[in-house]
């Protein structure tokens, strides 16, 4: 088992155009640096030096992280993590 | 119930018990229906007040033109007040969105600036922002960064609220401008400290995040993410499940977006149950069902539905 990672479209360039990766962690920070051993570069692009990017959302089992811990939320095997840039949503 | 006109019967919307979706006594789960509103939408509370703010600042007068970024609701809310008052409304939206929306906006005498799909409302945001600079005669009411939005829920959807559900512990809405949620949820929490609020936002195709650059991305300007204490990604196959089982259970018959609340609503009761803890939670229905027939959400089965809506904006 592992965690399953979503890539919204703009990020798969780092994944050579995979739309789903796997990778390991007990945190989600942990994750996204098991991700970056793999996919060089990603990390980069979802994380900065306060934390999750503005426009980057990531929901772990639907749920956004930022009210889970942040990049300290735990995630565990079986978990999936996705990812998508903040667009404007919803019926407006 | 009598009013003067149309526009003095806004708000006042009823809060129904949903006692077939509740798990028990100690947990249950409301309804507050917002299609019960001028045209058929919460957004008549934004659109009323935003308008009512810019008379009395002097910005609208008589023969005005508006400009808005709207998906629907919103733009046919302004479309209403904007005939009764003599004002032209232009409305920038995305062009896949359903045609009963572009519809009524035509029957109110709007005009309408397609914006492309691929990019969803924060192309139709950019439009418009486009458009209002290279046209400053114009009023850009913004919903997205409009107080007038949030203030239209602090001082009605949030007290009527807590008028109805003096016990409320939970409060569950669509997450878009999010207005709602931030409105209605400052005043929650000011009466009821510990009351959660909670955001259900849909989860689009691809089309929809299709943003060139990550920096593109957009967050509300009235967004504060300090007023909410969760957030949840509903996807389409979810939302469509839940709008169909609101239906089926409790006799609603109401928009996608609310299927995407009740998902989250009932997460948010099926925990409480489990723990063991009395909730009371209000659920946002803002619309009904009508705009979204020929979506083909509510016919065939829930596989066919699902593809009929990938690329398109249902909430």
């Amino acid at each position: 088992m592992a965690i399953e990672v979503r890539i919204p479209t703009i990020l798969r360039t780092y994944t050579a155009g995979a739309k789903s990766v796997e990778g390991s962690g007990g945190t989600l920070d942990e994750l996204f640096s098991d991700l970056d051993a793999r996919h060089g570069g990603l990390r980069e692009r979802l994380v900065d030096d306060a934390g999750l990017r503005r426009f980057v959302n990531v929901y772990l089992n639907d749920e956004d992280v930022r009210f889970l811990g942040g990049l300290g939320a735990p995630v565990h095997d079986g978990d999936t993590v996705t990812v998508l840039p903040a667009v404007a949503g919803g019926a407006s | 119930m009598r009013y003067d006109s149309l526009l003095d019967s806004l708000g006042g919307t009823p809060l129904v018990g949903l006692p077939r979706l509740s798990p028990g006594p100690d947990v249950r789960l409301w309804a507050k229906l917002e299609d019960r509103n001028p045209t058929g939408s919460v957004k008549d509370r934004p659109a009323f007040y935003m308008v009512a703010a810019a008379e009395k600042a002097g910005l609208l007068v008589p023969g005005a033109t508006i400009l808005e970024p709207t998906s629907g609701n919103t733009g046919i809310a302004l479309a209403m007040v904007a005939k009764l008052r003599g004002y032209r409304l232009i409305c920038v939206m995305p062009e896949n969105t359903s045609v009963e929306r572009r519809q009524l906006l035509e029957a109110y005498g709007a005009s309408i600036i397609s914006s492309p799909a691929a990019g969803g409302s924060n192309e139709a945001v950019r439009v418009a922002k486009d458009l209002a600079a290279r046209n400053p005669e114009w009023v850009m009411l913004y919903q997205y960064g409009n107080e007038g939005n949030a203030l239209a829920h602090y001082e009605s959807t949030g007290p009527e609220l807590l008028a109805d559900l003096p016990e409320i512990t939970h409060f569950v809405a669509g997450l878009g401008t999010t207005g709602t949620l931030m409105g209605a949820g400052r005043y929650l929490r000011e009466h009821r400290p510990q009351v959660q609020i909670i955001a259900a936002e849909p989860r689009y195709g691809e089309l929809v995040y299709g943003l060139r650059n990550i920096d593109e991305g957009f967050v509300p300007e009235l967004y504060d993410e300090s007023v909410l204490t969760g957030r949840f990604s509903v996807s389409a196959p979810d939302a469509l499940r839940r709008t169909r089982q609101l239906l089926e259970t409790e006799g609603i018959f109401a928009g996608i977006s609310s299927g995407c609340v009740l998902h989250a609503g009932l997460a948010l009761a099926e925990k409480a149950q489990a723990a063991g803890q009395r909730a009371d939670i209000a659920l946002l229905v803002a619309d009904a069902g009508w705009k979204y027939l020929s979506t083909g959400a509510y016919g065939g089965t829930l596989e066919e539905a699902e593809a009929r809506l990938e690329g398109q904006l249902w909430a």
